[in-house]
C-alpha cells in the first residue's frame, strides 16, 4: 500500500521539460514543416530528364569554363567592377539617408504614435519584399539602362532592412537620458540628435557595414535587367556563349565579395 | 592656477566640435558622392524626366489587377521551390557545417568545407539561376538547386558558428564514456545547438520564400516569370497585383518565422 503511494507520488512529480502547450507549439510546427514539403514533393512539376541530366550538364558546362579567359579581365570586367563597386557604395549611402527617417518613425519609442509606427513598418515591410531585381525593372523603365536605375533599385531596396535594424536600436536605447533631456524642454528633434543618436551611433555603423557588405553583392545582379555593374559583362558573356569570359568574371566576384567580407570584419574588429 | 583655469573658457560647443580627422572623413565622403554621382550618370534633366515617366508608372498601377488565373499557380511554385530548396539546403548545410567548425576538425579538413561555404555565400541567388537554368533548363528545378546553394552558404555559416561557441564539457564528458564520434555529435552538439539552428532555418526559409518570387525573373521558376512577362508586356495594374500578392506572402512568411522562433527560444 505505501510502495503504491510513493510510486504515484513519483509519478506526480516527475520532471517535464515542456507544458502541454509548448509541446503542443512545438509539435504543430513540425507537423506544418512536414506538411508544407510533402505537399511540394508531390506538386512540383519537374522533368525527370532534366533532373537525370543535369550533373552531366554541369560537368559538361564546367569543361567548357576552362581555361579562364584572363585576357578579357582589363578591358572588359576591370571598368564593371569598378561601377559595381559605385553602385554599391552610393546606394547604402542613399539607402542610409531614406532608411534611417523611417527607422526612427518605426520605432515606438522615438515616436509614439501608433499609426506613424504602423505606416512606417509598412514602408520597411513592403520595400524589403520587393527584391532588387524589381526595383531595378521600374528604374530602368523610368531612367533609362545604366548604373542610375541600378544604384537606386539597391537604395531602395536596403530601406527595409536598414530601417528595421534602426528601429530596432532605437527602441533598445537607455530611457534616461531621453527622460533627462525631456525635462530640460527639448524638443523631439533635440531628443532625437542628442538623445537618441549618441546611444544608436554603433548600431549605425554596424548596419551600415552590413549593408554595404550585402549591396556589393547584390549588385552584381543587376546587370541581367540592364541597370548596370558587372552583371551587364556576365549577361553579354552567357548570352554569347563564352563560358570561359563567365567563368572570369565569377571568379573576380568571388574574390571580391571575400576581401570585403574580410574588410569588413576586420573594421567591425577595431571600431565597433 | 587660478590664471589657468580663468584664462582658457571652454564653452559647450567645444566639446561637440568635430576632430580635423572626422572632418575630413566628412569631405572625403561628400567628393566621392559628387564624384560616384557623376559617374552614375547623375543629371537634373534625367531626373526629371525620369520622374515624370514615374509618375505614369504609378497610374498605371490603378487599379491593381487581381483576376488573372496565373498569380495562384506562380505563388504555389515559388512555396514549393522555397520549401524544398529549404530541406535540400539545410540536409546538406548540416555535414558542411560540422566539417566547417574549428573545434571538431583538423584545420585542414575545416578550411577545405569554409572555402566552400564562402563559394555558395559570394554568389547571390540569381547569379546561380542563371548558371542552373543554363545547366538543367528553364523551370523549378533550377530555381531549387539556386535556393539550395544559397542556403547551404547560409545555415552552414551560422550553424558553424554556433557550434564552435558550444561549451567544452559536455563534449568531454560525453567521450569521456568513450563515445564515438556520432555519438558526441548526437548527445555531446546537438542539445546545444538544436533551438539556434531551427531559428536558422526558419530565416533561411523566410529568405527563400522572397527569393523565390525573384529567381523566376532568370527563367527559374515561381511567381518571378509571370512578373516579367507581364512587365514586358506593358501590364502594369497586373504587375502591381502580383507585387502586393508578394508583399502579402512575404508578410506571411516573415510572421511565421517569428513565431517558430519564439516557440523554439
Amino acid at each position: 500500500m505505501s510502495v503504491l503511494t510513493t510510486s504515484a507520488a513519483a509519478e506526480m512529480q516527475r520532471w517535464i521539460r515542456f507544458t502541454p502547450a509548448q509541446r503542443m507549439a512545438r509539435f504543430a510546427v513540425f507537423f506544418v514543416m512536414a506538411a508544407a514539403i510533402a505537399w511540394a514533393l508531390k506538386t512540383i512539376e519537374i522533368i525527370p530528364e532534366f533532373l537525370y541530366d543535369a550533373p552531366e550538364q554541369v560537368v559538361d558546362m564546367g569543361t567548357r569554363m576552362w581555361p579562364i579567359d584572363w585576357a578579357h579581365f582589363a578591358p572588359v570586367v576591370w571598368p564593371a567592377l569598378i561601377e559595381t563597386l559605385h553602385i554599391a557604395a552610393m546606394a547604402t549611402i542613399l539607402g542610409l539617408i531614406m532608411g534611417i527617417p523611417v527607422g526612427f518613425l518605426a520605432a515606438r519609442n522615438a515616436t509614439p504614435f501608433v499609426w506613424v509606427n504602423l505606416i512606417a513598418k509598412f514602408i520597411l515591410v513592403a520595400t524589403r519584399s520587393i527584391s532588387t531585381l524589381i526595383w531595378a525593372l521600374f528604374f530602368v523603365a523610368m531612367f533609362g539602362p545604366g548604373p542610375l536605375a541600378g544604384a537606386l533599385a539597391i537604395a531602395f531596396h536596403s530601406i527595409g532592412f536598414i530601417g528595421k535594424m534602426f528601429s530596432e536600436g532605437v527602441e533598445e536605447a537607455n530611457k534616461g537620458s531621453i527622460e533627462a533631456l525631456q525635462a530640460t524642454g527639448a524638443t523631439r528633434m533635440q531628443q532625437i540628435l542628442m538623445g537618441y543618436w549618441p546611444q544608436v551611433k554603433p548600431t549605425f555603423w554596424s548596419v551600415a557595414l552590413f549593408r554595404w557588405d550585402i549591396n556589393v553583392r547584390e549588385s552584381a545582379v543587376l546587370g541581367l535587367v540592364g541597370a548596370g555593374g558587372i552583371g551587364m559583362a556576365l549577361n553579354a558573356a552567357i548570352d554569347l556563349i563564352q563560358w570561359q569570359r563567365v567563368a572570369l568574371i565569377l571568379f573576380t566576384i568571388f574574390v571580391v565579395v571575400i576581401i570585403i567580407e574580410a574588410v569588413v570584419t576586420q573594421i567591425r574588429k577595431r571600431v565597433i | 592656477m587660478t590664471s589657468a583655469t580663468s584664462s582658457t573658457t571652454v564653452t559647450r560647443a567645444d566639446f561637440f566640435a568635430p576632430t580635423i580627422g572626422k572632418r575630413l572623413a566628412y569631405v572625403g565622403v561628400l567628393a566621392y558622392v559628387v564624384y560616384a554621382a557623376a559617374t552614375l550618370g547623375l543629371s537634373l534633366e534625367r531626373v526629371q524626366a525620369g520622374l515624370g515617366h514615374g509618375a505614369r508608372f504609378l497610374a498605371g498601377f490603378f487599379p491593381p489587377n487581381f483576376t488573372e488565373t496565373d498569380i495562384i499557380p506562380g505563388l504555389l511554385e515559388s512555396l514549393q521551390i522555397a520549401f524544398l530548396s529549404s530541406l535540400i539546403g539545410t540536409a546538406l548545410a548540416i555535414p558542411v557545417a560540422v566539417l566547417a567548425a574549428r573545434n571538431m576538425m583538423p584545420a585542414a579538413v575545416s578550411s577545405a568545407a569554409r572555402l566552400l561555404i564562402a563559394f555558395c555565400r559570394s554568389f547571390h541567388p540569381v547569379i546561380i539561376a542563371i548558371i542552373a537554368v543554363k545547366a538543367v533548363g528553364f523551370g523549378a528545378l533550377a530555381g531549387i538547386i539556386a535556393l539550395t546553394f544559397a542556403s547551404i552558404g547560409f545555415v552552414g555559416k551560422l550553424l558553424a558558428e554556433a557550434i564552435e561557441e558550444i561549451s567544452k564539457k559536455q563534449i568531454e564528458a560525453v567521450r569521456a564514456t568513450g563515445a564515438s564520434f556520432m555519438s558526441v555529435i548526437a548527445f555531446g552538439v546537438v542539445p546545444q545547438v538544436m533551438n539556434r539552428f531551427i531559428g536558422f532555418v526558419a530565416y533561411e526559409t523566410d529568405s527563400n520564400l522572397r527569393n523565390s518570387t525573384m529567381v523566376g525573373v532568370v527563367g527559374a521558376g515561381g511567381i518571378g516569370g509571370t512578373l516579367f512577362s507581364a512587365f514586358q508586356r506593358f501590364d502594369y495594374a497586373f504587375v502591381a497585383g502580383i507585387i502586393i500578392c508578394i508583399i502579402g506572402l512575404v508578410m506571411i512568411g516573415e510572421v511565421l518565422q517569428l513565431y517558430v522562433k519564439r516557440v523554439f527560444r
